[in-house]
């Protein structure tokens, strides 16, 4: 647990239950309840009326002439539909993969890794942004290389993703029998590196030789999109994992378990068993990241360079606009987010009641008798 | 022989759940693995399904090593202990599910599935989710799912558990049928007796990681090997004394031993079962101890006693039949002459006590 | 706990090492390369950045106003929290997700409507100002920001304990001869405790590094407004790196003690349970 949001566990409560010794006198409820509703009221409610009401001040065309007739709005609304995406897969696989490790395997440094993985959500998102700039920007680490011969790193970068593709490939067409094992499955270690080395090595050069990228020119990442998609992720990091990890746990193994002694291989067993079981807890945890890689100001405002029409995302947006004194335009951005946000509320609520939690399955005994 | 382990081993931590088992299971046998939890029954059948990995040792199968070979390569079919349904699936896709991910043709899938439906007697269901289903439903089609790509074993992870005392009933029966139809080689796991002794007929009791006896079920009840195995399997009074000329010595009385065993002068713990021993009003010449009736239970089909022994006060039940009792006049209070019958004695608990009293004499 | 042996389910070093892998990349290496630059600059540049008359009236006003909002949090999450579980009213469960909204909207539109509100001619403002209230472009303004980033975090900590609260802690209470207020008192709040402690870290911790919604409401004025977070930004804008990569390390080292405290915490009220 940490820093940002409560999990998913919690449902609203039956009421009926209270006893008679739990009963308050009317004058205390009455109070209470109407000092409630006003807090909420003062806090949350008029707020968001007032955002809708100051987006439409000047009339419905306007509105729709801020959104859609400013070119520069309307370019940091495709820039988030850029960066939100890519940041959320990014984030998703990350979330699937980390899930099943933590919640089907024991290993050393479970707990500390666990730990790690909410990391992101106590550094203050201008904190983030500002160890992005530390390594990409133009003073950074990596600045002066970046600025040279940037694209240099491209072939190294793209021949990663092959060399994955090669280890995955490698063991799923391992034999699962010892004595089945022949050729390069006899000795997989070995097998493995002098692969992967030539797998490496091959895309390296191959790109280098045909010329796939430019030479000699800067590769921009902070003030351009991948430092927006990189800041973005870091913030939204935990999001996916933390609500799988939960509800994996919640589900047990014994289904997956089940498929396995039933002949399913690995991606059988993930996408018939493991993914309909989660399928809630992941919608849920991308709603969130969502909300977040959406909404995301601090880490996103460092990195940005405030381009306008090129690095201006929607928060970014409200915020010239607001400067500008344009604040019909300011509200409206913001009114379009704010749906967003009562849309993501919606949707929780209704994802909530199917997420399994852990008193959905008393039953579930996910170790064997020594674990009692 | 169709499943064979050897000298299997698995700690977890510091528990051994398995130490050093070896067991041999015949072709077509059904057999039960009783034990209590913690017994290591459950963990040693996980152990032949590839669902968990032994420490050391090896499982054999029809004379092939299986022991590194993967669950999805053993061709063994598991019932879990809460069914594990695929909850998103119907019926007869948890069924079919074993011949889908084999690749096996669609047609030939439906074929399966019906037959096996009609088996589990739930045709007309396939289209069901496991959630609307009821516990022993839910049971059946867990069963069928393990049999549908024909395993050569069947591993049922105590079948019955989770299941209501009436239903389970009804499926004992039904399993005990069901086997004798299809003849696959079954292990199942159990914590109560009589359900092993009912439907099984070959049953090993388990404790702490190791194997007690193995044997039929009248033989594991009438020949029990171990002070455990005969503890488990029902109520049990413990009668501290003396072994004389191969009998049970208490106090001036001396019962036979239904064990021939080459016991000597020693000390020594008679066990006795309730229902094997006789009590009466008056001494009529026979063996007996002198005992006083401190509670007696007349409610139901038995009697049910507790006695004070008069000598050293040691408390012991007793169940007699409405017939036996009514043939001696019972009351709280009542001095009563108690004869024991089928007295056992264990080799293991000698070599206990001997040190023990070996102690006691030294400080008087 | 799960622990199924890695022989049996697959995938083990395939999801743990790419978890590894992109968690390196993506966090520690950042977080790693923000302390080498700090480590980086000498003592004395180190010191002249993080102890500069405006850096510290920035930490005390950033400590300060999540210390106080986060207070504010804790009453109102357990007013909230107390009224949700215990009271049935019309609108229950709108207020219940009302309360999460916080949460899913952007900080920047918080920041952003409530400048607005309280401002001279805002909605709310017109009352607040002439009675010498000024909620906007003040510290009261990011307090007020604050409160409503934090709100969720006490509720959502407390709701779940009350409402597994066992009845007959206060049927006993009352039996015994107790009054309701002493029952709250004695018997509810200390089983609260635990939750309100979370919750209170949380509001807080979130507090300290808030941006987004800050930067609209304070009006940014040195010494007086100045978040640290936004001179970080300031110092960025100087192009001084150096500077702003030691006073972010200073937020870093309190932000990752505030999480450890956290996570002692919640441990230790699981002990408390069991």
């Amino acid at each position: 647990m940490s820093a940002d949001g409560p999990s998913v566990g919690h449902r609203a409560t039956a009421p009926g239950s209270i006893r008679q010794a739990q009963q308050d006198p009317a004058w205390v409820r009455w109070g209470l309840i109407s000092i409630a509703i006003t807090v909420v009221v003062i806090l949350v409610v008029i707020p968001v009326i007032n955002i809708f009401v100051s987006a439409l001040s000047e009339g419905f065309g306007v509105y729709c002439d801020n959104l859609f007739a400013d070119s520069d709005t309307r370019d940091s609304i495709m820039l988030t539909l850029t960066v939100v995406p890519i940041a959320l897969v990014a984030n998703l696989i990350f979330g699937l993969a980390a899930a099943w490790a933590i919640a089907r395997f024991e290993f050393p440094g479970r707990t500390l890794l666990t730990a790690l993985i909410d990391l992101p959500f106590s550094v203050s998102p201008v904190v983030a942004g500002l160890m992005f700039v530390l390594i990409f920007g133009l003073q950074g680490y990596l600045g002066p290389f970046l600025r040279r011969d940037g694209y240099a790193v491209m072939p190294y970068l793209t021949s990663l993703p092959a060399v994955v593709v090669f280890i995955v490939t490698f063991f799923l067409l391992q034999p699962r029998r010892e004595k089945e094992r022949r050729g390069p499955w006899k000795h997989p270690k070995l097998a493995l590196l002098a692969g992967s080395a030539f797998v490496f090595g091959l895309f390296c050069f191959g790109q280098q030789y045909f010329e796939v990228w430019p030479r000699n020119q800067s590769l921009k990442i902070i003030f351009a999109t991948p430092g927006l998609v990189l800041a973005t992720a870091f913030v939204t990091f935990p999001f996916v994992a933390r609500e799988l990890i939960p509800v994996m746990e919640a589900v047990g193994p014994d289904e997956e378990l089940a498929a396995v002694s039933l002949g399913a291989n690995g991606w059988q067993m993930f996408w018939t068993v493991t993914v309909p079981n989660i399928r809630w807890g992941l919608v849920y945890g991308i709603i969130l990241c969502n909300a977040r890689a959406v909404g995301e100001f601090g880490a996103v405002y460092v990195v940005s360079g405030h381009i306008a029409g090129q690095t201006d995302t929607m928060p970014l947006r409200i915020e010239k606009l607001f400067q500008e004194y344009n604040l019909p335009g300011s509200f409206a951005v913001a009114s379009v987010l704010t749906l967003l946000a009562i849309f993501t509320l919606i949707a929780k609520i209704k994802l909530e009641r199917k997420v399994p939690s852990a008193d959905d399955h008393p039953a579930m005994r996910n170790a064997p008798e020594a674990g009692k | 022989m169709s499943i064979v382990i050897q000298g299997l081993s698995k700690t977890f931590g510091n528990f051994a759940a398995l130490d050093n088992v070896s067991l041999e299971v015949p072709d077509g046998a059904l057999l039960a693995l009783l034990g209590p939890s913690g017994s290591g029954k459950t963990t040693l059948l996980r152990v032949i399904a590839g669902l968990e990995v032994a420490d050391s040792g090896a499982v054999l199968h029809e004379g092939e090593d299986i022991t590194d070979y993967s669950a999805r390569d053993r061709k063994v079919g598991f019932v879990f202990q809460h069914y594990a349904l695929f909850r998103h699936m119907t019926v007869a896709e948890n069924i079919g599910y074993g011949l889908k991910v084999r690749r096996t043709p669609g047609a030939k899938i439906r074929e399966r599935v019906d037959e096996l439906l009609k088996l589990i007697r739930l045709e007309g269901l396939q289209t069901r989710y496991p959630g609307q289903l009821s516990g022993g439903q839910r049971q059946r089609v867990a069963l069928a799912r393990a049999l549908a790509a024909q395993p050569k074993v069947l591993l049922l992870d105590e079948p019955f558990g989770a299941l209501d005392a009436k239903v389970r009933q009804e499926l004992r029966q039904w399993l005990r049928r069901l086997h004798e139809d299809i003849h696959v080689t079954s292990i199942f796991v159990t914590h109560d007796q009589e359900e092993a002794f009912e439907v099984a007929d070959r049953v090993v009791v388990m404790n702490q990681g190791r194997i007690e006896q193995v044997g039929k079920p009248d033989e594991i009840y009438d020949h029990p090997a171990t002070p455990f195995v005969y503890q488990f399997l029902g109520h049990v009074n413990h009668f501290h004394g003396r072994i004389q000329n191969g009998r049970l010595r208490l106090g001036d009385a001396e019962f036979p031993l239904s064990s021939r065993e080459a016991a000597q002068d020693a000390p020594a713990i008679g066990y006795v079962r309730p229902h094997e021993i006789k009590v009466r009003a008056e001494a009529n010449g026979a063996p007996s101890i002198v005992a006083i009736i401190k509670h007696m239970n007349t409610a139901g089909p038995l009697v049910h006693l507790e006695l004070e022994r008069a000598d050293d006060g040691g408390r012991f039940a007793v169940e007699l039949t409405r017939e036996e009792s009514r043939q001696i006049p019972l009351q709280t209070g009542a001095r009563v002459f108690v004869e024991l019958r089928n007295v056992r004695v264990f080799a293991e608990d000698n070599q206990a006590l001997n040190p023990n009293l070996q102690a006691r004499e030294e400080t008087p | 706990m799960a622990g199924v042996n890695r022989q049996v389910l697959p995938g083990f070093s395939l999801t743990l090492g790419y978890t590894l892998f992109y968690l390196g990349i993506l966090v520690l290496l950042p977080i790693a390369a923000c302390f080498i630059k700090a480590a980086s600059l000498s003592f004395d540049q180190f010191w002249g950045a993080v102890w500069t008359e405006r850096a510290r009236a920035a930490y005390l006003l950033t400590f300060g106003a999540a210390f106080v909002a986060a207070i504010a949090n804790l009453l109102l999450g357990l007013l909230l929290a107390w009224v949700l579980v215990r009271y049935s009213f019309p609108g229950k469960k709108l207020v219940d997700s009302l309360v999460d909204l916080p949460l899913a909207l952007p900080t920047a539109v918080a920041g952003l409507v409530y400048a607005g509100l309280y401002v001279e001619n805002g909605w709310l403002g017109q009352y607040l100002v002439p009675l010498g209230i000024q909620g906007a472009y003040s510290r009261l303004g990011i307090v007020l920001v604050l409160i409503f980033v934090g709100l969720p975090f006490v509720v959502r900590t407390v709701q779940p304990i009350l409402e597994d609260l066992d009845p007959e802690l206060e049927e006993a209470s009352a039996s015994l001869g107790a009054t309701r207020l002493q029952t709250f008192r004695d018997v509810i709040l200390p089983t609260l405790y635990p939750a309100l402690i979370t919750g209170f870290a949380l509001a807080f911790s979130r507090g300290v590094g808030e941006y987004g919604s800050v930067v609209f409401i304070s009006g940014n004025m040195p010494y007086k407004t100045e978040i640290a977070p936004i001179l970080i930004v300031a110092r960025l804008e100087e192009f001084a790196y150096g500077e702003a990569t030691a006073i972010a390390v200073v937020l870093l080292v309190i932000s990752f003690s505030m999480l450890l405290l956290i996570n002692l915490l919640e441990r230790r009220s699981m002990r408390h349970e069991r």
